[in-house]
């Protein structure tokens, strides 16, 4: 009796000690997101004014100065990313989605995830390699397109299961009104569709918005103003590292702000992502 | 659906090879990305064969390549990376699904998920500011003299601040938050039958977890570990700015070191020579052939578990 009383609470102690153990895990892993947070705010905060907006780098030594060609630029990136990224992902996701399990669904499904998972340094040396060394030249063309690629599979399955969401029975209930098969998909299923497709594209930009590692040898980075395709052009992401790797006071201050200011810009974009999905396919919740 | 098909009209037969060729993309894009960059580190790959996965010698200027340094710094910073995180993965990912109060279900996963959005450049430049000094001044040297490691050659040296430590330290946080979501997808996946039977049987609710909930989500479990591991091989941005970026190859943990990621964008611009851009091109091939391989294991074991339980 008195064993079986040991045992029951030692059992209970190990209960509480695992849970203990858990709540602990769960305030480590949120500790350093705090951390970077808050010296985001402090150091950013000091350096983000107005004129860091509109305003040029300075050269070392001038205190000041903003990243105004460097906002432009990651905005021009994620346009072209986008163009190259967005048709080809709800493409693939429409045809994911509506051939479920055929073996080259499949198959293109897996691919999609081991594409999402290559590091963003390959896409770089590929995108160099594919559109920078034959013409000698980065370009933000390059850049874009890198992120391009990189957008693809993401969108592809995001697209894939919001469009699976969508009931058959409205997929049917159009073919039995006398809707073709494509106008059926593009008009009633893909509209249903929309507000998670248009999470799924914002939350795949917002992920390549802070990419740096496949801008490095395509865009390039611009001290000076230019929106040129066929030029390289100067981006957030990479100005925050040029700066952060830099010897200089000043230039780590500007890149705290840069920082900031990208970080900003993601967490925007994902808020309004959240935002779209309020509105669920089918109606419902 | 296939019963629900009229006679193929042109709009149709258009849309279909329209999808199709955009799925195609996919496929098209990765054999691509393996031909280009097979191809372009072929020489180096030939002249050097597999001596240039084994030798340490990285000399531009004399034209020897060898990326023994860089292949092991990326496994070292991935081992130190997954040694840290998935403990803490886990106990996020039950804590989430097991043992939260329900108000404090959201703000923890939310933290959680926000840990991914952030760029790697950012967690550099974290590191760089905060970590690294941290690091130097205080967990350096309490790990070498006040716990008295340094007489192991693992944390042994001069402690300068960028080292594979910092770098693995970095990698364990930004991939935290990717082991403890598909963890969590498949703790939530497992059927409530599974817990309430053992609940039933008398069991305390770490015991549930323990023998009835863990062993049937154990494969995903790997699998979310390993996609992690996917992760911290390739990450480029934040190890680059902490790694110290050495060609040496050195048991202790507070030295510099290299990793095939931060060695191509470290060198990549400025290559010298045709042989040089080569021998990164192989790197990055060998970097590509490894994350491929990591990645198809993780996602075959994340599915089989998905697919057992449902």
């Amino acid at each position: 009796m008195a064993r079986t009383r040991r045992t029951r609470a030692r059992r209970r102690l190990s209960n509480l000690v695992m849970q203990v153990v858990m709540y602990a895990a769960a305030a480590i892993a949120t500790l350093p997101l705090l951390a970077i947070l808050a010296y985001l705010l402090i150091k950013g905060a000091s350096a983000v004014s107005p004129t860091f907006f509109t305003s040029m780098p300075q050269p070392v030594g001038e205190a000041g100065g903003g990243m105004a060609n460097a906002i432009v630029g990651t905005l021009i990136l994620l346009g072209i990313a986008s163009v190259v990224g967005l048709p080809v992902g709800i493409g693939a996701g429409l045809y994911l989605a509506e051939r479920r399990s055929a073996p080259l669904a499949s198959t293109v499904r897996f691919l999609a995830d081991v594409l999402n998972g290559l590091p963003s340094i390959v896409m770089g040396i590929f995108a160099w390699e594919l559109l920078v060394r034959p013409v000698g030249h980065f370009s933000a063309l390059a850049g874009g397109i890198a992120l391009g690629a990189m957008m693809i599979p993401m969108v592809t399955r995001t697209t894939e299961e919001m469009v699976r969401l969508v009931p058959v029975s409205l997929y049917e209930a159009a073919l039995a009104l006398g809707y073709t098969r494509w106008r059926t998909s593009l008009t009633i299923v893909l509209r249903t569709a929309m507000g998670g497709i248009v999470t799924g594209a914002l939350v795949a930009v917002a992920r390549i918005a802070g990419e740096t590692a496949p801008l490095l040898f395509t865009a390039f980075g611009n001290q000076f103003w230019s929106t040129s395709l066929r030029e390289p052009i100067a981006a957030l992401p990479l100005q925050v590292f040029t700066y952060a790797i830099s010897p200089y006071d000043e230039w780590h201050a500007q890149a705290w702000a840069g920082a900031l200011v990208l970080v900003g810009l993601v967490l925007v974009i994902s808020a309004i992502a959240r935002l779209a999905t309020r509105k669920r396919p089918g109606g419902g919740d | 659906m296939a019963a629900l098909r009229a006679e193929p009209r042109l709009g149709d037969r258009a849309y279909d090879v329209t999808t199709t060729a955009m799925a195609l993309v996919i496929p098209a894009l990765l054999v691509t990305i393996l031909v280009a960059i097979g191809i372009a580190g072929w020489p180096a790959l030939r002249q050097f064969g597999v001596g240039f996965l084994t030798s340490s010698d990285w000399d531009p200027v004399n034209g020897r390549f060898g990326a023994a340094p860089a292949i092991f710094g990326t496994i070292v910073t991935s081992a130190i990376a997954l040694v840290v995180a998935t403990p803490l993965a886990l106990g996020v990912a039950i804590f989430l699904s097991e043992f939260s109060p329900a108000w404090l279900r959201q703000p923890v996963a939310f933290t959680v998920d926000l840990l991914a959005a952030i760029p790697s450049v950012i967690y550099g430049l974290w590191g760089i500011f905060v970590l690294v000094p941290m690091l130097r001044e205080w967990l350096m040297p309490f790990l070498r003299d006040t716990l008295h490691l340094g007489s192991t050659p693992f944390f042994s040296g001069p402690a300068y601040g960028p080292s594979m430590l910092a770098a693995g330290l970095i990698l364990a946080i930004m991939i935290l938050p990717y082991i403890s979501a598909v963890t969590r997808e498949v703790l939530l996946a497992v059927p409530r039958s599974q817990r309430e039977a053992a609940l039933a049987l008398g069991a305390t609710r770490w015991e549930t977890i323990r023998d009835a909930v863990l062993p049937f989500a154990r494969s995903g479990i790997i699998g979310g570990v390993i996609l992690g591991l996917g992760r911290a091989l390739g990450e480029t941005m934040a190890v680059t700015m902490l790694i110290g970026n050495r060609h040496e190859i050195s048991l202790s943990l507070l030295a510099p070191g290299y990793t095939m990621a931060s060695l191509i964008a470290n060198e990549f611009s400025e290559a010298t020579g045709d042989l040089h851009l080569s021998a990164l091109m192989a790197v990055g091939f060998v970097l590509l052939l490894l994350t491929i391989l990591v990645n198809a294991l993780a996602r075959w074991l994340v599915r089989r578990t998905a697919a057992g339980v449902r």
